[in-house]
């Protein structure tokens, strides 16, 4: 939809010239005619539940970030150290963070309203969020833009992000199993250790422009204490072979 | 493509300056090394690397034979989700749509994340002829930018600079774009990263206008994909108000599953990562969060020309990994600058000459730009048979034969008699001259794959058989364009 003129007549000629270029594929032939064997693995080993964080815990360093470990009674403490350690005068809040995980920090708390501008946001020392998932055999977290993480310009725009991952209910092994629970309709961010560079003599360097500093703290929570994101219209759906995602207002292409 | 390389002259004269000059070299060779052996490393850690391949080249297979189906499904994706698909032919078409949304924008500058469409349709001097400050952002492409230079590798296109040179660069340069760099900056690699975000982070906090490639379109949902390290790109697909992505309608894969190959194959093939350290992923806009307006500008410009070649199709699955470069004992000895295009190294040795066809001194060169030895193929994750394209295009251009330009069929007429046959030598001496280059290519080639994918016929056949050479004539190859044209229908 080029808004009509000159960029609608592209549109039919481009298409028009793909089309004349595929005259070898035969009339009849479907997408799902041409076959993609998926022989690969859903995951790469087998572990258990306590293995696969373990995991997590271990790629997550060797991607430099700072990884930390409690259980809902710490995680208070936990986050009242790591500001101060860092000297954090004021943190950015998503807007249903925990309020408890907070509570015994003393920075000011910052919440990202619309109308905040970036360089407000820039003055922040800290931020804190929760996650959508993480991946044990990338070391990668996941946001999602949900209410404990807010939006991608907080985790981004201050040098400090302490990510919040409830274990072992968040953590998934693969990236396949990522994608099977993310909503594309959501904006997605994947983080893998903290902004770095090998753009000088190949000399990894940490923190160009994204947060120079990623402590992640897995948080051991009570199987029965399920976490489920509070019921959200639209949120994952997490069924396996669910792949009705297609556009908002079509049917699934189904595509073999 | 670009005017930019017009005036280049072809592979072998452009690759001895490369090999004359030490430092280049040097560089070259530490980094290709280096990024070889870590992706050997990362691609070793999954047992399944097979399979991913195989899949990762089907699926790239189908998208391709059913192009035109899974591009309308995008953009009928992208438009329910809130975007703006345009339509380019060429690359003047797309930097006419950029500029025009800019300019509606009311907006002088944008701040830009890496992308090899616009650099290859040469959107930051379209930007500039009206008056349009295109930033680059990402620290390789600053140094370039900064430096007055082209890039020279696809993943690490400053690679070529060393930290020496990057500070000079950043201390006598960055005041006129903006933030000075800080007064006694030093050569340390940290300190140079610091300017740089110092210097950047002014630009980006203030934009209102972001410009990207992307990696991957996904046609069932609409959902774009950027996989990046140093977050310039998130910084330019999130705080701006309106985002324009220029993509090259190759890039489109049919369905959101269809990316857990990808996201495996491509950090490990690239930087030899298990995950980059930034991927961000948007469908459309959304409310509150990010820019307000989004644009898809979806780029041909030689693309469909090259789909029509059968043989030369594969070349479309090409994800721009850079794994190929690594282990090119040519790219090591030419550097990128050689290759003439944005697109250097083997991929650009086959991709290059179809989009812009054989048509100059330069191009027509290209596919001479190897030893055939077949390590490009066996390190790539969408497998594409790079020395298959590479004799096929050789054949092309000494043979003629079919070929589609800007859409329509044209009759490519052979070089004629010894002219031909000169041709090819002059173009491959350059490999051959350097029996490093050429061993490291024969020894990859005993381990890895046949070593001759097939003989030539014709007046190209000589050049099939490396070990039985005849003499090479002193006419230059470039001197033999000018006096020929190549023989081929313009
Ligand atoms: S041709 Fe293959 S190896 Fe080379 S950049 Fe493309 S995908 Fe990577």
């Amino acid at each position: 939809m080029g808004g009509g003129g000159p960029a609608g007549g592209s549109r039919d000629r481009v298409l028009a010239r793909v089309r004349r270029a595929l005259a070898d594929v035969p009339r009849g032939e479907r997408p799902s005619d041409v076959p993609v064997e998926r022989s690969y693995l859903r995951t790469h080993g087998r572990r258990t539940a306590e293995e696969t964080v373990a995991l997590l815990a271990e790629n997550l360093a060797d991607y430099r970030a700072v990884v930390h470990r409690t259980t809902e009674d710490g995680v208070r403490d936990l986050l009242m150290v790591l500001l101060a350690r860092r000297g954090s005068r004021s943190v950015l809040v998503p807007p249903s963070l925990p309020p408890h995980w907070l509570a015994a920090a003393d920075p000011t708390r910052v919440h990202d309203r619309a109308a905040c501008t970036t360089r407000q946001l820039d003055a922040a020392d800290s931020v804190v969020t929760g996650c959508a998932l993480a991946i044990a055999e990338t070391g990668t977290i996941v946001l999602d833009g949900g209410p404990e993480q807010g939006r991608r310009r907080i985790t981004l725009v201050p040098d400090h992000h302490i990510c919040v991952v409830r274990v072992p209910d968040q953590v998934v092994a693969s990236v396949p199993q990522a994608l099977e629970r993310l909503d594309p309709r959501r904006p997605l961010t994947w983080i893998s250790g903290p902004s770095a560079t090998s753009d000088i003599e190949l000399d990894r360097v940490e923190g160009v422009h994204g947060p120079r500093t990623l402590e992640v703290v897995l948080l051991e929570t009570d199987r029965d204490g399920e976490t489920d994101r509070e019921g959200e219209p639209g949120g994952d759906g997490g069924d396996e072979d669910d792949h009705d995602r297609g556009g908002r207002d079509g049917p699934p292409y189904a595509d073999g | 493509m670009s005017g930019t390389y017009l005036g280049m002259p072809a592979f072998p004269e452009a690759a001895h300056d490369a090999v004359r000059n030490p430092t280049l070299r040097r560089n070259l060779r530490h980094a290709t090394h280096t990024i070889r052996d870590k992706r050997a490393r990362a691609v070793a850690e999954l047992e399944d690397w097979a399979g991913l391949r195989a899949a990762a080249k089907a699926i790239k297979d189908r998208t391709l034979r059913h192009l035109d189906h899974y591009l309308v499904r995008l953009e009928q994706a992208v438009t329910a989700a809130g975007g703006t698909v345009h339509w380019a032919a060429d690359a003047a078409e797309a930097n006419r749509i950029v500029t025009a949304l800019v300019k509606a924008t009311g907006e002088s500058e944008v701040v830009k994340v890496k992308s090899m469409a616009t650099q290859e349709t040469g959107l930051n001097e379209a930007l500039e002829a009206e008056g349009i400050r295109a930033y680059e952002t990402d620290l390789a492409e600053l140094i370039v930018q900064l430096g007055d230079d082209r890039p020279t590798h696809i993943l690490v296109p400053a690679i070529h600079r060393n930290r020496g040179e990057i500070r000079d660069i950043f201390a006598e340069r960055m005041g006129r774009w903006g933030r000075p760099a800080p007064d006694g900056l030093t050569d340390r690699p940290a300190d140079l990263a610091e300017a740089a975000r110092l210097h950047l982070r002014e630009k980006f906090l203030r934009a209102k206008v972001g410009v990207s490639g992307a990696n991957f379109m996904v046609a069932e949902t609409g959902t774009l994909v950027v996989v990046e390290s140093e977050g310039n790109g998130r910084m330019c697909l999130t705080l701006p108000e309106t985002l324009i992505s220029v993509v090259g309608i190759e890039k489109v894969v049919p369905t959101w599953r269809d990316l857990e190959v990808f996201l495996q194959v491509l950090p490990r093939s690239s930087t030899a990562e298990r995950m980059n350290p930034y991927t961000s992923m948007w469908t459309g806009t959304t409310d509150g969060d990010g820019p307000r307006a989004f644009h898809l500008v979806l780029l041909d410009n030689g693309r469909s020309d090259t789909l029509a070649d059968e043989v030369g199709r594969q070349a479309l699955r090409c994800i721009r990994c850079s794994a190929c470069l690594n282990v090119c004992p040519v790219y090591e000895r030419a550097g990128g600058h050689a290759y003439g295009s944005v697109y250097p190294g083997p991929i650009g040795a086959i991709l290059t000459p179809q989009l812009r066809g054989t048509g100059s001194g330069l191009d027509a060169s290209l596919p001479y730009a190897s030893s055939l030895c077949g390590a490009c193929y066996e390190v790539c994750p969408v497998a594409i048979d790079i020395p298959e394209v590479l004799v096929h295009l050789r054949e092309r251009v000494v043979q003629g034969g079919e070929a589609t330009r800007n859409g329509v069929r044209v009759r490519l007429r052979p070089a004629k008699g010894h002219a031909a046959e000169r041709a090819a030598m002059r173009a491959a001496r350059w490999a051959l001259d350097h029996p490093a280059a050429l061993r490291a290519g024969q020894r990859l080639a005993a381990r890895t794959r046949r070593l001759h994918p097939r003989r030539l016929p014709g007046p190209g056949r000589a050049w099939s058989d490396t070990r039985d050479l005849p003499e090479v004539p002193a006419e230059s190859f470039r001197d033999w364009w000018q006096r020929t044209r190549g023989g081929e229908a313009r």
